[in-house]
């Protein structure tokens, strides 16, 4: 786990922390905290790319700063009938928003399997939540080679 | 003592109405005894974010899905969940969902296995009630547990396992999946993960009627003359036929299923849960590609 960003990490921790069945309630706290969309992103959907792989609608936008580190900023976007996409992308953007595009692309792809969550979570969620952390390494590799 | 029949036009004209209640009956009968109200979602946390005032969650998943071998609960683990949920076998139990009923549906044709007497659906389901600004709860009901039979499962007479399936080609078959599974130009539904199957395309000879063709817009059952149009009519099926249904996993040709069976009042109906996901990675069954339904191979495949 030495690979994930701090804040991710402290998610993860709390997670695989918690007993199992609690795990649930836990993200169902952070669907409750996915932020809102800032006004310049709400009110245009095209520039959102849809995650298709998650079983409900969900929306995101990357941007890759210019700076030396290239923060990434992560915006998501997803229904409140929706609360399991939306607790995984309110864990991304707790856990990654923010950090330098180079820590993330570090991330291991497979680090969704670490919130303990396999067992409750049907393999398409889990799938789902694989595809948004996916999507969002491809972006920042696409707009860092750019 | 099972609740009364909701006694209504729409209800009147199904083969059999008392598998039917609508939100409305819902909301009048909600706390009397011996009813019990599940919420069955798709999304396992939507439950908590608010449900109908003193329904029980039931996830297909954890609870309904055996852990480790790919089957049902047995029994004694439908059992024990049934006691756990303060369900007893005389109770009128009532399910409940999101995306028109199609997870409720699925819970309902499990609890048919065990051969509950009394379950019905909420029309319209989940979608519906919250459409009609009905109260929402977030509290977690208190169940008081009960004694619920170990009952064997009856898999025979609405359940289709793949060798079933093989000796049935040439009887109705319909395939529930999107246009796009169905003629193998894709794996999965259309905005879901592909889950693993190795060949596209559908079981020879079956009808495409995919499944939510069965839901109005607000998630309520099509009436029985709109329904007659789509299977009697389009998918040629006829009165008395023995019909198999299948999808990806079971789940959305249940809500099929329980349009032909209780609704349209199909005798012999079975849900062939093994689905694509078995049928496009089994070796050697035979598969058609493409728009046409094809015909029954006549060596019926070496699983024959």
């Amino acid at each position: 786990m030495s690979q994930l960003p701090s804040e991710l990490k402290e998610i993860v921790e709390e997670f695989s922390e918690v007993p199992e069945a609690e795990r649930l309630e836990l993200l169902l706290e952070y669907s409750r905290e996915l932020p809102a969309l800032p006004s310049r992103l709400a009110d245009h959907p095209e520039l959102f790319e849809q995650v298709v792989e998650c079983q409900s609608p969900l929306f995101l936008v990357v941007e890759v700063a210019e700076d030396a580190g290239h923060t990434v900023s992560l915006f998501f976007s997803a229904p409140p009938e929706a609360p399991t996409t939306r607790g995984f992308a309110s864990v991304l953007s707790a856990g990654l928003d923010g950090a330098d595009a180079n820590s993330i692309l570090a991330v291991p792809d497979d680090m969704p399997q670490q919130l303990g969550l396999t067992r409750a979570l049907s393999p398409l969620r889990m799938r789902g939540m694989t595809a948004m952390l996916g999507r969002i390494k491809r972006q920042i590799s696409e707009q860092l080679a750019a | 003592m099972s609740l009364p029949v909701e006694s209504n036009e729409k209800y009147a004209a199904y083969a059999h109405p008392e598998r039917l209640v609508s939100t409305s009956w819902v909301a009048e009968n909600l706390g009397a005894e011996n009813l019990v109200v599940l919420e069955s979602d798709e999304d396992i946390l939507l439950y908590s974010t608010g449900h109908v005032p003193g329904a029980l969650k039931i996830d297909w998943h954890t609870e309904l899905n055996d852990e480790i071998t790919r089957d049902y609960v047995d029994g004694e683990g439908f059992a024990a969940l049934m006691a756990a949920k303060g369900i007893t076998r005389e109770s009128t139990v009532v399910i409940y969902g999101d995306k028109s009923n199609w997870w409720a549906a699925y819970a309902l044709w499990v609890f048919t296995l065990f051969g509950h007497q009394d379950v019905r659906l909420m029309d319209g389901g989940r979608d519906k009630w919250i459409a009609e600004g009905r109260e929402l709860s977030t509290d977690k009901p208190q169940v008081e547990a009960t004694q619920y039979p170990v009952i064997e499962r009856q898999d025979a007479e609405i359940r289709a396992f793949l060798p079933e399936v093989l000796a049935h080609l040439g009887s109705p078959l319909i395939d529930v999946r999107s246009t796009e599974e169905y003629t193998g130009e894709r794996t999965h539904m259309p905005n879901y993960p592909e889950e693993g199957a190795l060949r596209g395309g559908h079981i020879p000879s079956a009808a495409s009627v995919p499944w939510a063709k069965a839901a109005a817009q607000d998630g309520t059952f099509r009436s029985r003359e709109e329904l007659e149009a789509i299977y009697l009519g389009d998918a040629g099926l006829k009165p008395g036929d023995d019909v198999v249904a299948y999808c990806r996993i079971g789940e959305r040709s249940s809500h099929t299923w329980f349009v032909l069976k209780h609704l349209l009042g199909f005798e012999s109906v079975r849900n062939y849960d093994g689905s694509w996901t078995e049928w496009g990675n089994a070796v050697g069954v035979p598969i058609v590609r493409g728009e046409a339904k094809g015909e029954v191979p006549a060596a019926r495949g070496v699983r024959a």
